[in-house]
């Protein structure tokens, strides 16, 4: 029986002709991630372990992203914290205030991951690189001391749901409404312990940002990691960005996959995912009339370039709604820089929108736009669980850039197709 | 071990059961006054040392903040049982020692308060109000002897040195 793209990179990093989906193995790491909230925590624990220092310099990343710029006492702590055990181990790739940016923009943007690679990082979205035909996928802070320390992590080797994309969206639609209709579809656990392995002719038409969306939510499907095939577009993006050597690995023919979804893409409208859950999804056309307080748009999941002039394009020459506060977060400086050049920003903040620095921010609930209780939040990020963007009943409503934008405008959840008329 | 049970639905994940606001606390004692109070702000004042949390299917989807499994082990809990974990709070679950059992039928069937016991080594889930006996599927043995070591830091000390 033939191996998924995902199994093939695990075993050559394990050093083995072949694995099998339920094989545990050890693989031997080309990136250990970690942030301002999951380093400390593994600074911790790396100490207890006893070695001098980490595994390859080069090969461990730490981007403060979640508290920074440090919101208040605590926060400046933790990233004290890491920066200075950054500085001790000699780590290339502690990126500070001026140079950071959201870590899973940041991180392709940089060069750091590659079609082949294997990476960890103590965050969840992680997986977001499988967008460029790595293995790449959250774990815990223990698991990022003992890869720092050792270059190695102990994997359960994943059987893979195979999505294949036939067609090309349609107008407005983008990568986050093609993983919001999938997850709804398949529902938050629907890939639960397995790989999203994309292929199809439906692949070629989306562009890396649109993959690198699509991937980065794999997780909230359950998901191990998502992974898309390398094409052209993919070789262009790692040449403008690597610094290193990557590889190509492909599914065999003669695999076998748990399940097989297919997805037309020419099918798909804008979509919406509801309170609290990222599977409560519904088309643009059946939202209802939601008034809202807040939109965020930004994030690992849409906070990149493309993101950015879909907005732009919506929100040109309008208005943000009065009642409505909206805040836009390039990811990394360097689409703040693009961004700028381009005159997006300009853009939003002719709006009426507010442009921040590159964080978190809101995302998590962490700062900069918390949602006070009753409140509603349409985000272009990627969880609307219970608290996740401030208190406990606030309600946070998940969406594309292009409808974000159209729903600053009209102050409820709108499509751009009502607001572009 | 053997306790009084705590239970919750579905998908409840690692933001309710640490909420981010709280995540640059650096202080376990302190973090965990804060384990699952946006759903249910009785727990830390009711769990008691060695009680079992008992939940449906994908415990701990969300963030891969080891802060969760950390919280619900230092708030006294010795053991969760679920239909399924998601996977990141699974694998943080054994790396740091705290044990957790898969068993559809047990978390379907236990109630709120119930008191079970559980063998770890046999995978033997006993609701002792109920009187019914139950077996969740054992660990592989690499898993084992992680929790064993009482997570994965203390088994990469031991095999370092070696
Ligand atoms: S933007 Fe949100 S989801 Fe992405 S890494 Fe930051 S907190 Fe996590």
């Amino acid at each position: 029986m033939g191996m998924t793209m995902t199994q093939k990179i695990l075993a050559a990093h394990a050093g083995l002709e072949r694995v099998e989906a339920g094989q545990l193995i050890k693989a031997k790491l080309d990136l250990v991630l970690g942030n301002d909230v999951t380093t400390p925590v593994a600074v911790h624990e790396f100490e207890k372990i006893g070695v001098c220092c980490v595994f390859d310099k080069k090969k461990v990343a730490i981007v403060p992203d979640h508290f920074t710029p440090n919101k208040d006492i605590k926060s400046a702590e933790q990233n004290k914290l890491i920066r200075d055990f950054a500085r001790k181990m000699e780590i290339e790739n502690y990126f500070e205030i001026g140079q950071m940016g959201i870590e899973h923009a940041l991180i392709p943007e940089k060069g750091l991951v590659v079609p082949g690679d294997v990476v960890i990082g103590a965050d969840s979205h992680t997986c977001t690189y499988g967008a460029l035909g790595a293995f790449s996928t959250g774990i815990g802070s223990t698991d990022m001391a003992v890869g720092m320390a050792t270059g190695e992590a102990w994997f359960k080797v994943p059987e893979a749901v195979k999505i294949v994309l036939k067609g090309k969206m349609g107008p407005w639609v983008s990568g986050k409404d093609v993983i919001l209709h999938l997850i709804g579809m398949i529902g938050v656990d629907g890939a639960l312990y397995q790989s999203m392995e994309y292929c199809g002719e439906g692949v070629k038409a989306l562009s890396i940002d649109d993959r690198f969306t699509i991937a980065n939510m794999a997780i909230e499907a359950g998901a191990k990691n998502g992974i898309f095939p390398v094409d052209e577009k993919t070789v262009d993006y790692v040449k403008a960005h690597a610094v290193k050597p990557y590889a190509v690995y492909e599914a065999d023919k003669d695999t076998e996959y748990s399940r097989v979804i297919e997805i037309d893409l020419a099918g798909i409208r804008p979509t919406v995912a509801f309170p609290h859950l990222p599977e409560n999804t519904r088309s643009i056309d059946a939202v209802g009339d939601v008034p809202i307080d807040q939109v965020v748009i930004g994030s690992c999941t849409n906070g990149r370039l493309e993101d950015l002039r879909v907005a732009a394009h919506v929100l040109k020459g309008r208005k943000v709604h009065p009642r409505v506060r909206t805040i836009v977060f390039p990811a990394t400086q360097k689409i703040y820089l693009e961004a700028m050049r381009e005159g997006l920003l300009e853009i939003f903040v002719e709006a009426g929108a507010a442009v921040s620095t590159p964080t978190c921010g809101p995302c998590l609930g962490g700062h900069m736009g918390i949602l006070a209780k009753g409140e509603r939040a349409v985000a272009t990020t990627n969880r609307n669980f219970v608290g996740r963007m401030g208190h406990p009943e606030s309600e946070v409503y998940l969406a594309s850039p292009a409808v974000a934008a159209a729903s600053a405008i009209t102050g409820r959840i709108s499509s751009p197709e009502e607001v572009m008329k | 071990m053997k306790g009084h049970v705590f239970k919750y639905q579905d998908n409840v994940d690692t933001d309710v059961i640490i909420p981010a606001r709280y995540l640059n606390i650096a202080d376990e004692k302190e973090l965990a006054a804060h384990c699952m109070e946006d759903i249910d702000k009785d727990f830390v004042k009711q769990v008691k040392n060695g009680d079992i949390l008992v939940a449906g299917k994908n415990f701990g989807c969300g963030s891969s903040r080891e802060h969760a499994p950390l919280v619900i082990k230092v708030s006294g809990i010795s053991c969760i049982i679920a239909e399924t974990f998601a996977r990141i709070f699974y694998r943080n679950a054994i790396n740091i020692g705290l044990p957790i059992l898969e068993c559809p039928e047990a978390a379907a069937e236990i109630r709120q308060g119930d008191e079970v016991e559980v063998d770890l080594e046999s995978g033997s889930i006993r609701n002792l109000t109920q009187g019914k006996t139950y077996r969740a599927a054992s660990f592989p043995a690499f898993m084992q002897e992680i929790m064993k070591a009482d997570g994965l830091i203390n088994y990469v000390k031991g095999q370092v040195k070696a």
